[in-house]
């Protein structure tokens, strides 16, 4: 399985177009098949756990993105087939924020999946 | 009902409302959000508690009228007092005070007694409220929840005095009597659960599953160093695991006990399949009739039991052929003038009291009008220690978190200490004082009013709005986030969002305000009592509503 | 490091804590002086002698980054090794054994 470099350019974009431009992608899809797991309000902004899995064979990448951070790209995995295509880590996220697993297939297609983690000040409570 | 027993003695009125008739085989009596309320209090219930989206005009975002008409309740009885706002003042000295564990271990006894095996579920939110709590770090209601024989319970401020005390009550205090469950709580290393997800317990030979399901919001709403080493969330997913794994060994009812408030409970209730009934919390929502919810595995019975021990609410239900075929549910007010205080009970919370006694019973000053707390906007409580807040800490504008707990006083009360406290008793009351500029103050706000009003329940906190002194401003809660809050004024004059603003608080949540330095809440309290003995009717300040016409949470 | 790796029928979960600061670049000091970049860019997980996974990280995984992954074909007592290399070169392996 592909194991590269560095990807300075794609960790520098600012956008899922410059992202994929970096990487030399296909334009993404939207796919249901594809889910990214996380908390609807964060408890701590600094550390949101984040999961990205699909259930569809032939996927040698995935990405977990935060659309509004400095930097859209959090990290990549590039997998073997002997692991699943599942994988979770904790990132940073400043705001309020859509995330996406991205997932590059053998084929070349490029599938996402998305949800809105909030970022909340805090205080109050019943 | 219970209106023509009011001035009957406390034997003849426990036999006309808590006379309820035993139903099928397996109960379970719930209480919630008793905020360490261990004698009898008044507690008015909202005028405000608005629905939005989904959530407009539906239990529980029902006030007054519209609530009893839902309940088929009748205006002018006992049980519209416990349920509603309506006549507050007039209503509270004909049907005295609610609650207290004294009268409410009466109740417990009597209920257990006509229905063998019922388990005593407490959803939480009972360690923390009043001054001995704070002051024993909650050793006061640990004992007083062993001996009015709570079998199961969760959390919520139970986890404000600290990861390390929370355990060591359970494992000391509570072993072997009180099990403490949280599905939802793990450790922020593994993921490992911190307590034990569920219990399974036979009642009458029928095999019970209870879930815990802690506040999900605890790090978020509360100060985060509290629980450093505990993540918390909704986790429905985990919550189907341990539902689906109960079922496995047998099962045949499965109850949800619940801090999660009420509107994240019903969505709950429409995602997790295989549970019988989600005994709910949080949100203090009186709730007579329960909320029938359809999901892909059947239908789940949703309640909410009020706060303050105004409430015990009783499930019954009949099981056969290994699953529950029907089920009555009853929410009781405790009325503690119709209850024979338990002579146990009363002498332990007697010896609990005493050597706080003479601190507790200090006169501060005299109240002219009705303090209360609860609604989604302000209270007259709240408005007092905004004023005093303002006063006492030379500040332009002062904001008092949204809490739901916090006793009620009638026109003509004295607020001793022990009252007060009832009002601002946690383990961060530090008030604080801040310069924030405009742009901040639309922030602090709008960020609040998502809590609130977000159209999907799992996004909001189950707490009220920021309360709000010297400032006015108008509320769309329809609107998006950052599009709420409207119209920000000081004295008649647009916020600016470039000027700072000095801003008076209390309880952050933030680390660095622990070792800051800043004084007590209640020391800015008792400094503004003393200018103020005879404390006039206070106003409260609420924003100008738009788009909320019609809705039945508003009064 | 922390590693835990639990088999459970014919794969083993694989959970693993790393000790690193992972500073963004973006943040100043008290002397509002900016405090450089320095984060773990490239991780190898290895199935005994196989590799079966990588990933590139940027500034944005956590302080003390966590990762978890599934591994196939995984049983008691087999190795599972972890590799890191931060922006400075500074590079660190720990290994657990599969229960
Ligand atoms: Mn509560
Ligand atoms: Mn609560």
């Amino acid at each position: 399985f592909a194991q590269g470099g560095y990807a300075k350019a794609a960790f520098e974009a600012k956008s899922m177009a410059e992202l994929t431009k970096a990487l030399g992608l296909a334009t993404p899809t939207e796919s249901k098949d594809i889910t990214v797991t996380g908390p609807d309000i964060a408890e701590n902004g600094a550390v949101v756990p984040l999961g990205a899995a699909t259930t569809l064979p032939g996927v040698k990448r995935m990405m977990l993105l935060v659309e509004k951070n400095p930097n859209m790209l959090a990290a990549l995995f590039d997998f073997s087939d002997a692991v699943d295509p599942a994988v979770s880590t904790r990132v940073k996220m400043g705001q309020s924020s859509d995330v996406f697993a991205v997932a590059v297939m053998n084929d070349g297609r490029v599938l996402y999946g998305h949800k809105e983690i909030k970022v909340t000040l805090g205080g109050c409570g019943g | 009902p219970l209106g023509r027993y009011a001035h009957a003695d406390a034997a003849t009125a426990e036999k006309g409302l808590y006379d309820l008739p035993r139903f099928g085989n397996v109960s379970f009596l719930h209480m919630t959000d008793c905020h360490a309320q261990l004698l009898p209090i008044h507690f008015r219930e909202p005028s405000v508690n608005l629905g939005v989206g989904a959530m407009a005009g539906r239990t529980p975002h029902l006030v007054g009228e519209h609530l009893l008409r839902q309940a088929g309740v009748r205006p002018g009885t006992a049980l519209a007092h416990a349920y509603t706002f309506l006549d507050f003042e007039k209503a509270a000295r004909r049907y005295g005070k609610v609650g207290g564990f004294a009268q409410l271990a009466t109740l417990v006894k009597r209920l257990k007694a006509t229905r063998p095996g019922a388990l005593l579920l407490d959803g939480g939110d009972t360690w923390q409220g009043s001054a001995v709590s704070l002051w024993t770090n909650g050793q006061d209601m640990v004992e007083a929840c062993k001996l009015l024989g709570v079998d199961i319970m969760t959390g919520h401020w139970e986890f404000t005095y600290g990861q390390e005390r929370v355990q060591e009550i359970v494992k000391n205090d509570f072993a072997g009597k009180i099990e403490f469950l949280a599905q939802n709580v793990k450790t922020a290393d593994f993921g490992d659960p911190v307590f034990k997800p569920y219990t399974l317990r036979e009642i009458n030979g029928v095999p019970c599953a209870i879930i815990g399901q802690a506040f999900p919001y605890t790090p978020i709403a509360n100060p985060r160093y509290m629980v450093a080493d505990w993540t918390f969330g909704i986790q429905d997913d985990n919550l189907q695991q341990m539902v689906d794994e109960a079922r496995g060994k047998g099962a045949q009812v499965v109850v949800v006990l619940s801090h999660n408030g009420m509107d994240v409970d019903l969505k709950m209730a429409s995602r997790v399949r295989g549970v019988d009934a989600i005994l709910g919390g949080h949100t203090h929502d009186g709730v007579p009739v329960p909320v029938l919810v359809d999901n892909p595995g059947g239908k789940t019975l949703v309640t909410n039991a009020g706060s303050n021990g105004k409430f015990l609410g009783v499930l019954d239900f009949e099981v056969k052929n290994g699953k529950v075929a029907d089920w009555r549910y009853k929410l009781l007010p405790v009325f503690a003038n119709q209850l024979t205080p338990d002579a146990e009970m009363s002498a332990l919370i007697q010896r609990l009291r005493a050597p706080h006694q003479a601190k507790l019973s200090e006169k501060l000053a005299v109240t002219d009008g009705l303090l209360y707390r609860r609604g989604n906007f302000n209270g007259t409580w709240d408005q007092l220690i905004c004023d005093a807040l303002m006063e006492v800490q030379d500040a332009q504008i002062a904001f008092s978190p949204g809490f739901r707990w916090g006793s009620t006083l009638l026109p003509g009360d004295t607020i001793t200490r022990e009252l007060m406290m009832d009002q601002v008793a946690t383990t961060y009351s530090y008030a604080t004082v801040t310069e924030m500029s405009g742009e901040m103050i639309k922030t602090v706000l709008e960020d609040v009013c998502d809590n609130l009003f977000n159209p999907d329940p799992y996004y909001q906190q189950g707490g009220d709005m920021v309360r709000v002194g010297g400032l006015t401003y108008a509320c769309a809660p329809l609107e998006s986030m950052g599009r709420r809050v409207q119209d920000m004024r000081l004295n008649g004059q647009p916020i600016d969002p470039g000027k700072t603003y000095r801003v008076a608080g209390w309880a952050p949540v933030s680390e660095e305000a622990k070792s800051a330095g800043h004084k007590m809440v209640w020391d800015v309290l008792e400094t503004w009592f003393k200018a103020h003995p005879r404390v006039t009717p206070r106003k409260p300040n609420v924003p100008r509503l738009i788009g909320m016409q019609g809705n039945p949470g508003l009064a | 490091m922390r590693i835990r790796a639990q088999a459970a029928g014919d794969k083993a979960t694989v959970r693993v804590l790393m000790s690193h600061e992972m500073e963004t670049g973006q943040r100043k000091d008290a002397s509002g002086k900016v405090i450089p970049a320095w984060f773990i860019q490239d991780v190898t997980a290895k199935h005994n002698d196989k590799v079966v996974m990588t990933a590139q990280w940027g500034p944005a995984v956590s302080k003390n980054p966590f990762m978890q992954f599934v591994v196939k074909g995984a049983k008691a007592g087999d190795k599972i090794s972890i590799t890191w290399v931060d922006n400075r070169g500074d590079t660190r392996t720990d290994e657990a054994t599969v229960s």
